[in-house]
């Protein structure tokens, strides 16, 4: 499979304001290790079950009970930016 | 006289308890080492002098009253930069983080505070522990205490190099694709990455979640063990801890080889491994063999794949964790101004570095809509294969030997132009991440240019006391007793 790589759009995804120069250059090594990858693609795999999660471990379930958490005291004030005790973000709509 | 920062743990802790010396002592000897070998090696990112005082104290007066919390008390030992302390900075290495002090502490963390142990600071790493040299750091390079032109490893470097010289007395670190084992080779030391699950990962900054796990760096195999009890345990904060008992980690380190079936690992035993490596190797496994193991060659035929699955998985993976460093809840949030996208956005570029944004890259791109079956989840078959081809080889061997490293030190500089170059420093390493096995490093000897050598030994799941066991016994055979020049508390220009 020919790696095709739509850079600003996956540099949009993954929410990175990077320029023209930055993502010209982050495209050529990307394409430079995904042909890396052209190995594992190669493998013949039909059938083989896909491996999550390398111990074969069920849910970890607990009792659904209301318990102390963190003081909001002692997080807020690494917050960049709060107000009446919420963390505060620019407008959320564009023009 | 002996330098105090120059014990074991073990030694330290008999002289702790005859009254030969005291906390405090122990950690005005590793402040000393500190004092001289920091500004050649760049080791620790904060040294929290006023905490670590008042644990050593506390240490001592525990233990006059006759409360002895177990071997880790009153040893100062040091923390990678990606666990988090309460009220100390934890920065990942990373510009994103810069000034973060967390508001709880990791389980790790709260665990050695509970054994008595002294967290002397917070070490250098590879940003979010990606990288194999710790040239990675947003804030500086850790230098190689045998010889500071060269790198420690990564991406726990800092942890290494702490050891290695002295200015702690054991380390933890945390081994993603080699994090650990690689550095430890590098800088002479022991490392272990233990069974994923078998330490808890609660308060520690996630790279890729179901490869990540926490293990210690220590002098020697004893140490390593006791650094490792310390810590080790299921753990309700994190859902893939292991609820089970912990192997018996200390049992069998007397109990030397003789009957054991050691393998070597044929795909990690020739092309591409520096011929010095490959040679001391060789070596031990003689030895091992004149020692009573039973000293078999084992394919591990999916092992040669396991890189390239590894740099699909683990991008993939740290692009999700690290989607939570958005400038709106801790960490950097940039001038610009904007919608919250807009600010996320150039928070994000503004506060990672270039190996970071790689990776997030490639693994937004390798989780993608029209290329997840192609990239990621083919990396997940391929990852089924090496457990499948390990499930064999254990079958086989009661434990797998390789190097730990294909190469020795390298130089500050020589892979951080070629990414590709760089992760191929992990090719011996990886496949236990992927197979969730432990794995861990002992020194064996030095090079022609006086770098350590490092000797991996592996094992299934859950099997650490087998490993532990035949790692004693090539402690024992390599009989490596050197120590790095910069190892002294005398005030030296290093080489």
């Amino acid at each position: 499979m020919p790696v095709d790589i739509d850079i600003a759009k996956v540099a949009k995804l993954a929410r990175l304001a990077l320029s023209d120069e930055e993502l010209a250059a982050y495209s050529t090594q990307l394409e430079n290790i995904l042909e890396n990858a052209e190995r594992v693609q190669a493998l013949p795999t039909d059938g083989v079950e896909p491996t999550s999660h390398p111990l074969p471990m069920v849910n970890a379930f607990r009792d659904d009970v209301v318990e102390e958490c963190l003081d909001r005291d002692s997080f807020l004030p690494s917050a960049p930016d709060t107000q009446d005790g919420q963390f505060r973000v620019p407008r959320i709509l564009g023009e | 006289m002996t330098d105090l920062a120059d014990l074991t743990i073990a030694e330290a802790g008999h002289g702790l308890r005859k009254g030969d010396f005291t906390s405090v002592d122990l950690l005005d000897a590793v402040d000393r080492r500190a004092a001289v070998t920091e500004a050649h090696l760049h080791a620790f990112l904060t040294m929290d002098h006023d905490g670590a005082r008042a644990a050593a104290e506390a240490a001592d007066a525990a233990l006059a009253a006759g409360n002895d919390l177990g071997p880790l008390h009153g040893i100062p030992v040091a923390l990678k930069d990606n666990m988090c302390t309460i009220g100390v900075d934890t920065t990942a290495s990373s510009q994103i983080l810069a000034g973060w002090k967390p508001p709880y502490d990791a389980t790790v963390t709260a665990r050695l505070k509970d054994a008595g142990a002294v967290i002397v600071g917070k070490t250098n790493l590879d940003e979010f522990a990606m990288g194999s040299s710790t040239e990675n750091s947003a804030f500086g390079t850790t230098r190689n205490p045998w010889n500071t032109d060269t790198v420690p490893g990564g991406s726990s470097g800092g942890s290494a190099a702490a050891v290695a010289v002295g200015s702690a007395f054991g380390a933890f670190g945390s081994d993603t694709g080699g994090s650990i084992r690689q550095p430890a080779a590098l800088t002479g030391t022991v490392g272990v990455k233990p069974t994923y699950g078998l330490v808890s990962r609660y308060g520690l900054i996630a790279f890729a979640s179901s490869l990540d796990q926490i293990g210690p760096f220590a002098r020697t195999v004893d140490d390593a063990a006791v650094l490792l009890e310390a810590v080790a345990g299921w753990d309700r904060r994190d859902a893939t801890s292991i609820n089970g008992p912990v192997p018996d980690l200390r049992g069998g380190l007397e109990e030397g080889v003789a009957g054991l079936r050691v393998g070597i690992v044929t795909e990690l035993s020739g092309d591409g491994i520096d011929p010095q490596v490959l040679a001391a190797t060789k070596g031990i496994a003689d030895k091992l063999s004149d020692a009573g193991a039973e000293v078999i060659e084992v394919s591990v035929p999916a092992s040669e794949f396991a890189l390239s699955a590894y740099y699909l998985i683990a991008p993939a993976e740290c692009s999700a964790n690290l989607a939570r460093f958005d400038g709106v809840r801790y960490g950097h949030r940039t001038t610009v101004e904007g919608t919250t996208e807009d600010m996320m956005s150039h928070s994000r570029a503004e506060g990672f570095g270039p190996e970071v944004i790689r990776r997030i890259l490639l693994g937004t791109y390798a989780l993608s809509a029209g290329y997840y079956d192609a990239f990621y989840g083919q990396a997940q078959k391929v990852r089924t294969l090496v457990r499948n081809d390990f499930a064999a080889a254990y079958e086989r061997a009661d434990v797998l030997i390789s190097p730990t490293s294909p190469t020795t030190a390298f130089k500050v500089g020589e892979r951080a132009a070629d990414p590709i170059a760089m992760y191929y420093s992990d090719v011996c390493t990886v496949a236990s991440n992927l197979s969730g096995d432990p794995a861990m490093s002992v020194p064996i000897g030095l090079d022609s240019g006086g770098l350590p050598i490092g000797f991996q030994v592996m094992a299934p799941a859950l099997g650490e006391e087998m490993m532990f066991r035949v790692a004693a016994e090539v402690e024992r055979l390599a009989g490596f007793e050197d120590r790095a020049s910069l190892a002294t508390s005398d005030v030296v220009v290093p080489s």
